[in-house]
Parts: C-alpha cells; structure tokens; sequence
C-alpha cells in the first residue's frame, strides 16, 4: 500500500525522462486536439448489447485492485478480453490519453482533479447512470463532489484526507489545529514533520489562514510562506514518504499525513490521527470512460461490477482505502484505531484539490523560496 | 598509400561506432531536446507548447536561483576539498603498499559500489539520527544527542561517503605512475621530504588532483537525492530544483532551462580543468 501510494503521487525519474521522449516524437498535437474536440454528448448505449463481442481494457495504479480482478470480469460480465496497464502517477495517465488519438483505453483510474480537466477537454463520456444500478450503493456525500456534482463523467473509487498524526504518549497536548504544527510549542521543536509535495506543502498554512487551498492570490501564498518561513527552523526535517516510520521511531512526534498513511493501526496503540478544526482537503480517485472508448457498454458493465461491494471492499480491506461505497463499507470489519471509521460527512467537510493550470508554478516558487532559505 | 589510409579510416569507423551511436543517441538527442524545450511553454499536463518564449530565461536569473546555485557550490567545494585532503594521503599510502596489498586496498575503496545507494544512505539515516547509534555513542560518554542530521553537514558528509572513491582512484593512477627515482633525484639533491612532495610529487600529480576533484564535485553538484534523504529536504540544491520543476511542478520548459543551465556551469568547469591540466 505505501508503495502505491508513493508512486501515485511522486513520479519516478525515468518516467518523465521517458516522456520527455514520447511527447516530443508525438508533437504538438495533443493540446490543439483536444481543446477543439467535441464537447461530450450522450452517445445511445444499448443495455442489452451482446459483451461478448466487447473488450475491456483499463489503466490504473498498480496493486490499486485486485490481482484476479481480470478472470473475475471476464467469468462475470462475459467479455472477450479484459486487459489491465499500469501507471505510476496521475500525470503518467493524462500522458497516455491524451497524447495522440485513441489511447485504446476505455476505463481510466485518475484522481478527481484530473477526471475533471480530462472532461473539460471533451474526452470523456457521460456515464450513463441506468447502465450502473450499483451506483446505488454510493453514499450520498459520494453525489456531492465538488469537481463532478451528481457523477455525470466520472465514478469515485477511493477517498481520504490530510491530517495530523501524531504520538499519543510523546504529545504534551493533543494537537488541534494546523497551527500546532505551524507552530509548534517548546516540547514538539525539531520533532514535527511536513509533506514536501507543493499543495501539502502549503495546506495546513492556507486553512490556518482561512484560506481556499485552491488560492491563486499572490498575497495570500505570501503569507503562506512568511508562516512556513517561520515553521522551518522548528522542524525535523521535509517528509514525504517515511513519516509513518519516524512516528514509530518516536523520533517525530507531530506529523502532517494522508490518513491512509497514518499508521493508527500499530500494535503499540500509541498513534492517533486528527483533522485539524480549520479543515482540510478531500482527495477522491475516480474511473471514466473514455469518449473514445468502443466499448461502452463493457466499461459501464465494468464500473458497475466494481461497485458490487464483493469487489469494492477489497481496496478497503487490503490496501487501506476508504472507498465511497456504503453497501461496501458496512461489510468491512475495521480494526480497532483504523482511520477506516472515518465518516463520509466528515470526509466531505475538506476542500478539493483542483489542478490550478498555470496558476500552479506559484506553489513551486513558494516551495523553493522556503526550502531554499 | 591512400587505399590503406581509406582502409585505415573505415576500421576506426566500425570501431567507433557503438561509441558514437551510444553519444548520440543517449546523449546528444536528449540534450538538444532539452534545449530545445527551453524555448517553450509549459504545457497543462507537463510537456511543453510548442509556442516560442524567452521567459523562461528571465525567470531564471532571479536572486532566489542564484542563491539555490551558490548554495550547491558552496556544498560542493566543500565536499571537494574534505574528499581531496582525506584522498590525496589515501591513494599516497596505497601507492606505496606492497602489490597484493595494493589490490585489497583498491577494492576496499570500490567495495561501497556494490551496495545500492539508497540503501547506503539509508544506513547514514539510521547511523546518525536522533535515537541513532552514533548518539548511542556519545550517550555512553554522557554526551548529546547532537543534531547530526537533517542539516547541511549530513549532506556533506553523505557526498563525501558517495564519491570519495572518485577522488582516490585518478590520484592513485597519477601517483602509482610517478617514478620514483625523481623522488630520488629530489633528495640526493638535498631537498626535503616535504619540499620533494611540494616542488616534485604534487605537480606531477596535479591533472590527478584535477580529474579527482571534476569527478567529485560535478555529481556533488547536481546531487539531488542526498539533501533530500540526508538533508531532511530543508537545503534546495540544483538538483532538487530541476527535479521539482519537472516532477512536482509539471514544468518542463523550466526545468529544462535550469537544467540547461546546470549543464553549462559544468561545461566551463570541465574546459577550466583541461585547460589546467594542459598547463600543468
């Protein structure tokens, strides 16, 4: 699970070396095709359309579903094919679709932000809700994404947030605000940890502040920063991927952490997991259709077996996800301390994280005028 | 005559060949594209635009770059000179050595080699850490802890450990060499043993001093991995910034013209050197 999750938000070298490559030798083309693609129009699916003459070809993050998922789809739904290709990151994805023309994908796993700049580009396809009964077994707060009200192009898979995690036994008090971790009292110096990656970086500040974590405002990323300059000396160091370990070390006592990643399930009992009263933000990974998909009817069969609860639970009872679904959740045994428990209301109260285009290379500058100091 | 000079260009070809292919493929081809790329803009999804722009020049030489720059030099030179006043006596002595001992010695210097990286530095993480065994030390003294990482120091201590290897074997190459008759020679002469290594042994070693410091200080550089593990991410160098600009930013025409950058720096340092070493 930490390796999945690691990849999925921090791309590997050699894939973007790999890229460089792809997207010079397929040239310009992708941006001028896709922004003067079509906009998506319902296409006429039929409900009783004969899948055996369909293929399912997907692509998602690896270990992301189950391993025998394939055989289960192909015994279930009677597909010809059903083909699974990995990516490492969200940007590898948006690479594989959208550079060229058919990317022969018909169901994407991305995370919401991307389903929706992937939409706005007119690449994908209306999900057609009366092909997938199980949405049924959503929550409600499931309907009520802010980058896609009401499901109309993409399907949530799994959902989380961003909190403090934190050592029960080393904490003098236990932390209630981002500001316990912006500015930590006497006893948590130099044993505080934040995320590196630029929007975690700046989100316990921006909500501290009251504000958007979506904020282009350049006085607003200013006083990010002033607040993130003066949190730099008290801190144990930039964490990204081992704070989980240093938690468990006891070497940090406070850290900032994706809940999936907050390791409260320990045997030692002595790890808690808080979200800050100001808030945070809500991630949510998604599946879409492909606009150019020849397999409709099979991606929506698709979409629709992996909202049975069977299948939908394993990403919750193996990889450590909460997932949208309620029917799905209610079969879970969650473990004594797992961040599993967390309610889909609460989860809804955090702010999404929307790709902020050119607007985004503000974040950067922020992040290396902290880190640079 | 020219049948065999014809000849004798056609087999320097074939032999040349993967060479060239491997420079121009792996090397070249990348770096114009890089180049090219500085040209550009960024696109949504990483990528680039292909729209023409120069900004990405202006928004290089900035005051916050330069600093990230003389911050990377300043680790560099240092790691540079520790790895050259710990090298130089290092490869003197193996030199001397007796020939068997000579080998054992030359592989215990590539031995760390054979390790992978992260995994060595991950031992530098477990080694100097708050609860680490280099506190455990000091603990038994009544001494500490020490904040002994997540600083600038880590860092050089963790290039250091990484290349110093590349320090040692161009000065024993360049020392081994050295016939030890003009050391002789120097003290028959009446020189002492200090001014023989300083008037004889250290300028004939010097393209060794030279090469072992390019060797050292070009990945110091550009390192970015250790002042992230080691570093505790709170130094930006080069490095780190072009890897950010590519991977986190998705701005590759950025990171490309740091990059283009960076390369450059090294360029005039690599042409400084051989125009010493020439002079040497």
């Amino acid at each position: 699970m930490f390796r999945s999750r690691f990849t999925r938000r921090l791309p590997a070298v050699a894939t973007v070396a790999g890229l460089a490559l792809a997207v010079a030798a397929c040239g310009g083309g992708s941006s001028d095709s896709a922004e003067t693609a079509p906009r998506a129009t319902a296409e006429q699916l039929d409900p009783n359309a004969d899948l055996t003459k369909q293929s399912i070809n997907i692509t998602v993050w690896d270990g992301y579903t189950p391993k025998e998922l394939p055989e289960k789809v192909k015994e279930k739904l009677k597909v010809s094919k059903m083909n699974v290709t990995l990516h490492a990151t969200n940007e590898e994805a948006m690479t594989k679709l959208t550079v060229g023309g058919d990317s022969g994908i018909d169901v994407a796993f991305v995370s919401g932000q991307y389903a929706q700049a992937l939409n706005e580009q007119g690449l994908l396809e209306p999900i057609h809700a009366e092909l997938i009964p199980n949405l049924a077994n959503l929550y409600p707060e499931a309907t009520q994404l802010s980058y896609d009200k009401g499901n109309k192009y993409s399907v949530p898979y799994t959902w989380g947030t961003t909190g403090i995690c934190y050592r029960t036994d080393l904490v003098k008090a236990k932390p209630t605000s981002w500001n316990d971790l912006l500015k930590p009292p006497a006893w948590a110096e130099k044993k505080v940890t934040m995320m590196t990656t630029e929007r975690w970086l700046a989100l316990p500040a921006l909500k501290a502040l009251g504000y958007s974590v979506n904020t282009d405002k350049d006085e607003e990323i200013a006083k990010v920063k002033e607040l993130l300059v003066q949190q730099k000396p008290k801190l144990l160091q930039y964490d990204d991927t081992t704070f989980g370990d240093k938690l468990k070390s006891g070497e940090a006592i406070m850290v900032e952490a994706w809940d999936g990643w907050c390791p409260t399930t320990d045997e030692k009992k002595n790890i808690e997991f808080v979200v800050p009263k100001e808030g945070s933000d809500l991630w949510v990974d998604t599946m879409v259709i492909m606009k150019s998909s020849k397999n409709k009817e099979a991606a929506h069969a698709f979409i629709n077996y992996v909202l049975d609860p069977e299948i939908h639970s394993w990403a919750a009872e193996n990889i450590n996800y909460k997932v949208p679904n309620k029917a799905a959740m209610e079969k879970v045994q969650v473990p004594e301390g797992s961040l599993l428990g967390i309610k889909p209301a609460e989860l809804l109260n955090g702010e999404s994280i929307i790709d902020l285009g050119q607007a985004s290379t503000k974040y950067t500058r922020m992040s290396a005028e902290v880190t640079a100091r | 005559m020219t049948t065999s000079r014809g000849r004798h260009r056609l087999g320097a070809l074939v032999f040349l060949a993967p060479g060239l292919t491997y420079i121009v493929v792996l090397v070249l081809v990348p770096l114009a594209l890089v180049l090219s790329f500085t040209f550009f803009q960024r696109g949504r999804f990483g990528g680039v635009i292909y729209e023409f722009t120069t900004e990405n020049f202006a928004r290089a030489i900035d005051p916050l770059y330069l600093g990230v720059v003389g911050t990377s030099l300043k680790i560099a030179a240092l790691t540079t000179l520790i790895a050259l006043a710990l090298g130089y006596p290092t490869a003197y002595l193996i030199a001397r050595l007796p020939r068997r001992w000579k080998t054992i010695a030359l592989i215990a210097i590539v031995l760390p080699f054979w390790t992978n990286f992260i995994i060595r530095m991950y031992a530098w993480i477990i080694l100097l850490n708050g609860p680490g065994l280099v506190n455990s030390g000091f603990e038994l003294f009544g001494l500490g802890p020490y904040e002994l990482l997540y600083n600038q120091g880590a860092i050089v201590a963790g290039l250091l450990y990484s290349y110093l290897p590349l320090m040692v074997l161009p000065l024993y190459a360049a020392i081994e060499k050295l016939d030890p008759q003009l050391r002789e020679a120097s003290a028959n002469l009446g020189a002492s043993g200090f001014t023989t290594f300083r008037r004889v042994t250290l300028p004939l070693t010097l393209p060794g001093v030279l090469t072992g410091s390019m060797f050292v200080f070009v990945p110091s550089f550009a390192n970015f991995v250790i002042p992230e593990m080691l570093g505790g991410g709170k130094t930006l160098m080069v490095g780190n910034l072009i890897r950010n600009e590519f991977l986190k930013a998705r701005d590759w025409p950025f990171g490309s013209t740091l990059a283009t950058a960076l390369v450059a720096v090294l360029v005039l340092l690599l042409l400084a050197q051989a125009w010493a070493a020439r002079r040497a």
